[in-house]
């Protein structure tokens, strides 16, 4: 019973009722969220395929058996093979190694996005939540706008405007992802905005940014990173897409969505060139959609039992 | 920050008519609104491309009075809001500038390819609806159990798998593999132009005409394109439906329509269902608008001559008049879409006002 016995294991102190510190308490939500989420078994697989995007880009450069961009052209178009497990392209070079390299560009195209629209839409979403008012009817009208095309035709007109290139591709996604994120923040301030705690910062006289910042941001995160995560398969498939139509990242960088637009012409005899970098799309963006469902989850205790 | 602390008095005499009015004024104004800022987006867009259109008709060896010229013909030197000023009265005079892959106005290039559109987006959506609301009100009835956890699977994957990809893989299995269904382009060589072109729906045309080979052909053509959008609305609405049934079935008028022995299927397909039907036609019109986006890709996969390969190949031409008009056509049907289920769910639900 008593907490300072030294029999105490990790998982007794973690689930102490008594925390003797925040740390400890925290450590010990922790440690029950993650109990909660171990039993979903589609959201661990869901983990299991992000760690496993991460470590293959980690790593891309030991565990891919040949250069992605060299070129052999006697060995072009070879169906898969004990030497080339996924086969050749075009241009004789090792699908494997191209797809293992390619995990790079996703992950860096997905953390710049989310990079810059993250911040901006969390920033909107709490400005217009929290001073309400005409403030909140502009910045809301605004972000109705840019919900009102549908992402990836928004997406290709930027980037036609912008030239074709992977920077303009994630500026062209990023200024596509930025709403959804400020409705959802702006959905978690309103219900903030109202309690004591708030109340009590501001007769402290916490300036209106401060609380922003300080007290409303943090606890608006948790449903931001879920719609985030749900959204990272969304940004994956955006960025396939204008990589299937060339506007993405150029050649001869080994980018998934250009490797299947590459693969086309050759759909009908070397089916593995244009399909083995779809199922790639596929497994991460899965991943993605099974661990943000997971999250969600966890966060919305209606939806879990009864 | 304090909410209004004077309360108005109760207007009871026609407070109801003057509810109506505003509730209709605002719309109208949010309307105008978002009307306008679709065209601010498109004329930010228009100005932001580094390519300088007068430079692109004169050529750069151009003197500098002519560079001027044509800068003057163009509306160039006048400042910035009037330029957006003439924008927004061309744009609603139907002006969106001339193509300059095809030679003619935006709009008339837009009003033919259109319809090819409508037509695989419709039979989408269709095909969305028959087999997505069944597997969503299943997948809600036998909740948490493998029935469910297979609708959630297909869903997840639908949400999850590119649309270019799984049409590749599409036309390389039931086209090239098994000759199943008919390969790019709406319809066969030999069967073009057989039908004259009424509503521009090969499928409608050719009924109309009797000319049943071609419908034949032309079935056989859409048939793989819009059973993949079906699919992709299929995730959303089998998802949307299942959590909209949920929320009805743990309501208390089912339990008495149970209790007084109404048949467990009645139960669901009528009484649940029907109470579902307002927010499921929002999410079916939603996800109709939105098989505009997906069009893009699939019917570049499919050579499917409609809006979306027209605005891909207007981009890759750096034809901008036709990319902006296109982007404004969808972003206006979109709204369009959005609107209408807005005042559907006012007009049809007592709960809405």
């Amino acid at each position: 019973m008593s907490g300072s016995a030294p029999s105490t294991t990790w998982r007794d102190w973690l689930l102490s009722d008594r925390p003797q510190s925040a740390t400890q308490a925290r450590l010990g939500q922790a440690w029950l969220s993650w109990r909660a989420f171990r039993r979903n078994r589609l959201a661990m697989l869901g983990l299991g395929l992000i760690l496993l995007l991460l470590i293959v880009a980690a790593l891309a450069p030991w565990i891919s058996p040949y250069e992605p961009n060299v070129q052999n052209l006697r060995l072009r178009l070879q169906p898969p093979s004990a030497a080339h497990w996924l086969g050749t392209d075009e241009l004789g070079r090792d699908i494997l190694s191209r797809i293992i390299h390619g995990s790079r560009i996703t992950l860096y195209i997905v953390t710049l996005v989310v990079v810059i629209a993250a911040p901006l839409g969390l920033l909107i979403g709490t400005v217009s939540g929290y001073f309400g008012g005409w403030i909140d009817a502009v910045l809301m009208r605004v972000t109705d706008i840019f919900l009102a095309f549908p992402r990836l035709i928004l997406a290709l007109a930027f980037v036609a405007a912008l030239g074709p290139g992977i920077e303009n591709a994630v500026i062209a996604i990023a200024i596509t992802a930025w709403p959804t994120y400020a409705r959802v923040a702006r959905a978690e301030t309103l219900t903030l905005r109202r309690s004591d705690f708030i109340a009590a910062a501001r007769i402290q006289g916490t300036g209106s940014l401060r609380i922003i910042g300080r007290h409303i941001m943090p606890l608006c995160l948790p449903s931001v990173i879920v719609r985030i995560t749900l959204d990272m398969a969304g940004i994956i498939l955006t960025a396939a897409g204008l990589g299937f139509l060339g506007l993405g990242a150029q050649p001869p960088a080994p980018e998934w969505g250009a490797m299947i637009s590459t693969g086309r012409a050759y759909l009908l005899d070397q089916w593995w060139v244009a399909t083995m970098p779809g199922i790639a799309i596929c497994l991460v963006s899965l991943g993605f959609n099974l661990l943000g469902d997971g999250l969600r989850d966890l966060l919305d205790p209606k939806r879990r039992g009864g | 920050m304090s909410d209004t602390l004077v309360k108005r008095p109760p207007n009871l005499i026609g407070s109801r008519l003057g509810r109506h009015a505003r509730s209709l004024g605002g719309i109208l104004a949010s309307i105008a609104f978002t009307f306008l800022g679709l065209l601010c987006i498109t004329f930010v867009i228009g100005r932001v491309i580094p390519i300088d259109p007068a430079l692109a008709i004169v050529g750069d060896r151009a003197p500098a009075h002519v560079y001027d010229r044509a800068r003057e013909e163009l509306g160039l030197n006048l400042p910035i809001w009037q330029q957006f000023f003439i924008y927004v009265g061309q744009v609603l005079r139907g002006d969106f500038g001339t193509s300059i892959l095809t030679g003619r106005p935006v709009m008339e290039d837009i009003a033919r390819v259109f319809p090819a559109t409508l037509e695989l987006a419709t039979l989408g959506i269709i095909i969305g609806v028959v087999f997505g609301v069944p597997m969503g009100v299943l997948a809600a009835v036998k909740r948490d159990r493998w029935a469910d956890q297979l609708v959630r699977v297909i869903g997840l994957v639908g949400y999850s798998v590119p649309i270019f990809w799984l049409g590749l893989v599409g036309l390389l299995i039931f086209y090239a593999r098994l000759g199943w269904v008919g390969g790019s382009g709406r319809l066969d060589f030999f069967h073009e132009g057989i039908a004259p072109t009424i509503t521009g729906v090969i499928l409608i045309d050719s009924a109309i005409a009797g000319e049943w080979d071609v419908f034949r052909n032309a079935l056989h053509h859409i048939l793989l394109p819009a059973a993949l959008l079906g699919y992709f609305s299929l995730a959303y609405i089998s998802r949307m439906t299942r959590s909209l049934m949920l929320e009805q079935l743990n309501q208390e008028y089912i339990i008495t329509a149970r209790v007084k022995g109404v048949s467990e299927r009645r139960v669901i397909w009528v009484h649940a269902l029907r109470n579902i039907l307002v927010p499921l036609i929002t999410v079916i019109a939603l996800s109709y608008a939105s098989l505009l986006e997906g069009s893009v890709l699939t019917e570049i996969v499919f050579a499917w001559p409609g809006l979306g390969r027209y605005l891909t190949n207007a981009l890759l031409a750096a034809d901008m008049a036709a990319v902006l008009g296109a982007t404004f056509v969808v972003g206006l049907v979109f709204v369009g879409v959005n609107l209408l289920s807005d005042l559907l769910y006012r007009l049809v639900d007592p709960r809405a006002k």
